[in-house]
């Protein structure tokens, strides 16, 4: 069997997560490489979880929120879209591939959407390959 | 030689030599350490031997302290001596605790460093091909240097550590206070804490105004005239110490410099440099990603902020090749 990313996704619980259960309901079909954790706010997406997620061998990472102006929380996306770009940057400066790692806007009636993102990205990661992040520290472990 | 005094050594590995000037800091009070222990190694100002501790039995010393980080075969092999001979270990400055300096160099591979160093440097001689081999035949046998390792590592990676003493170097009242509790004979702390440091942040104690205000530009320090009363981070320069551990005395902001992480993550923290992007990311003043974009352009080396002694401690490590 050929190359299949593995991808976490950090879905906010009012939006995001709702409009994956949509694409659900509505027998949407998508990818199956995407692992999601609910969380209650794009916001609490720390950096330190993208990070260990990679650290621990994941292909790719998706943080999804609402859209601006719709956080149930009013400001947290926006905490999210500030800290994103920053997150991206130090993850070039460590050669991430930019496909590897993605914020989007998925809005609770979005189902299609979300399944249009997570099949974008699979396809996308399955093009570029695994991860050499966590292939790299065991190495590492053994020859110095 | 005195059974009844402690026995101690002091070692540098992958070091700038300043931890080791951060013990002889203490002033006077290094005549109380040399009254009440017997120091068996301290390359800057003890003239002991790698063979002189092979030679102790072991679990002979009561303490070690090693700084600087492991970068070469050598810098390992007497991490593992000295953790042999010795009943406690300390990882001692940032190096040690958490890959320091020496730690940046995992951005890049021993290759491109070999490269740059000693092929591709301006002042190395024109088609000089000469680069350093663990082994090298010569007339008469084999000679031998440490191997130079693929990257950093921070001394827990190779030892076991008992504690961690941050700071790069660490204040030297940290260092007395430490090595004062060890002489008294007083009971340790748990294995694995960070001693002499504190368990809050730095903007804790650091006595600059905050205001919570929201910034439109970062600056380098030298880009702007700053207000000496207020957060540094609050006036655009990034400053580290919301994300790090107090205990240097405020040393920097109290120079008109920002913090830059040296006393490593906060307690329970897994990885500094993503909570130095958090809280350097908070402060920016705009829900337009193409102005958040544009602010952060002032941002340059952001490896640099996030990881300028913790890279080697970080999830990441280094970078992927
Ligand atoms: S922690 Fe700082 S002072 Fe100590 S050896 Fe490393 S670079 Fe030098
Ligand atoms: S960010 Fe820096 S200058 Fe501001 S309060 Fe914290 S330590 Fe002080
Ligand atoms: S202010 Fe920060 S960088 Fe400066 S000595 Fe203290 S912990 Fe280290
Ligand atoms: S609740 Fe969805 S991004 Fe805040």
């Amino acid at each position: 069997m050929g190359f299949e990313p593995r991808i976490v996704g950090f879905l906010c619980n009012w939006c995001s997560y709702t409009g994956a259960d949509l694409a659900g309901t509505s027998r949407i079909k998508y990818q199956p490489n995407v692992s999601i954790i609910r969380v209650m706010c794009s916001a609490r997406i720390d950096p330190t979880f993208v990070l260990k997620a990679l650290s621990m061998g994941a292909d790719g990472v998706v943080i999804c929120g609402c859209h601006p102006v719709d956080c149930h929380y009013i400001s947290g996306n926006y905490k999210a879209m500030r800290r994103f770009p920053l997150l991206k940057k130090l993850l070039k400066e460590f050669g991430v591939e930019d496909e590897r790692v993605r914020l989007e806007w998925v809005s609770a009636s979005e189902g299609q959407r979300f399944s249009e993102v997570i099949n974008d990205m699979t396809d996308k990661i399955r093009a570029l390959g695994p991860s050499k992040i966590r292939v790299q520290l065991d190495a590492d472990k053994v020859e110095r | 030689m005195d059974k009844k005094k402690l026995q101690i050594a002091l070692y540098w590995g992958a070091a700038c030599g300043g931890c080791d000037v951060s013990v002889l800091d203490t002033n006077e009070f290094i005549l109380d350490i040399a009254a009440a222990c017997d120091i068996h190694m301290w390359p800057i100002a003890h003239d002991g031997k790698y063979k002189d501790i092979e030679a102790l039995e072991d679990g002979f010393l009561d303490l070690a302290m090693y700084n600087g980080a492991v970068r070469n075969s050598e810098n390992e092999h007497i991490a593992h001596l000295l953790r042999k001979k010795s009943k406690v270990m300390v990882a001692y400055g940032s190096c040690a605790h958490i890959g320091g300096i020496p730690g940046l160099a995992n951005t890049f591979t021993r290759e491109e460093i070999f490269e740059s160093a000693y092929l591709k440097n301006p002042s190395i001689q024109e088609g000089n091909k000469t680069v350093p081999q663990p082994q090298t035949e010569v007339d008469g046998g084999e000679l031998t240097i440490p191997a130079f390792y693929k990257r950093v590592y921070k001394l827990d990676d190779v030892v076991d550590v008992d504690y961690y003493i941050p700071g790069c170097p660490p204040a030297p009242e940290q260092c007395k206070a430490v090595l004062s509790l060890i002489v008294s004979g007083q009971p340790l702390p748990p294995k694995g804490s960070v001693v002499g440091a504190s368990e809050r942040a730095l903007c804790e104690d650091c006595q600059r105004k905050k205001d919570e205000k929201m910034i439109k530009q970062f600056f380098r320090p030298w880009q702007i005239i700053q207000d000496p009363e207020k957060c540094l981070l609050e006036q655009g320069i990034v400053c580290a110490g919301s994300a790090t551990r107090s205990g240097c005395g405020v040393r920097c902001p109290d120079s008109n410099m920002p913090c830059r992480g040296c006393y490593g993550p906060m307690p329970n923290v897994v990885d500094q440099g993503a909570k130095i992007i958090s809280s350097v990311s908070s402060i920016i003043d705009s829900q337009d990603p193409e102005e958040i974009d544009k602010i952060l352009s002032g941002i340059h080396d952001i490896t640099g902020y996030a990881y300028r002694f913790g890279m080697a401690g970080s999830l990441l490590q280094r970078s992927v090749r």
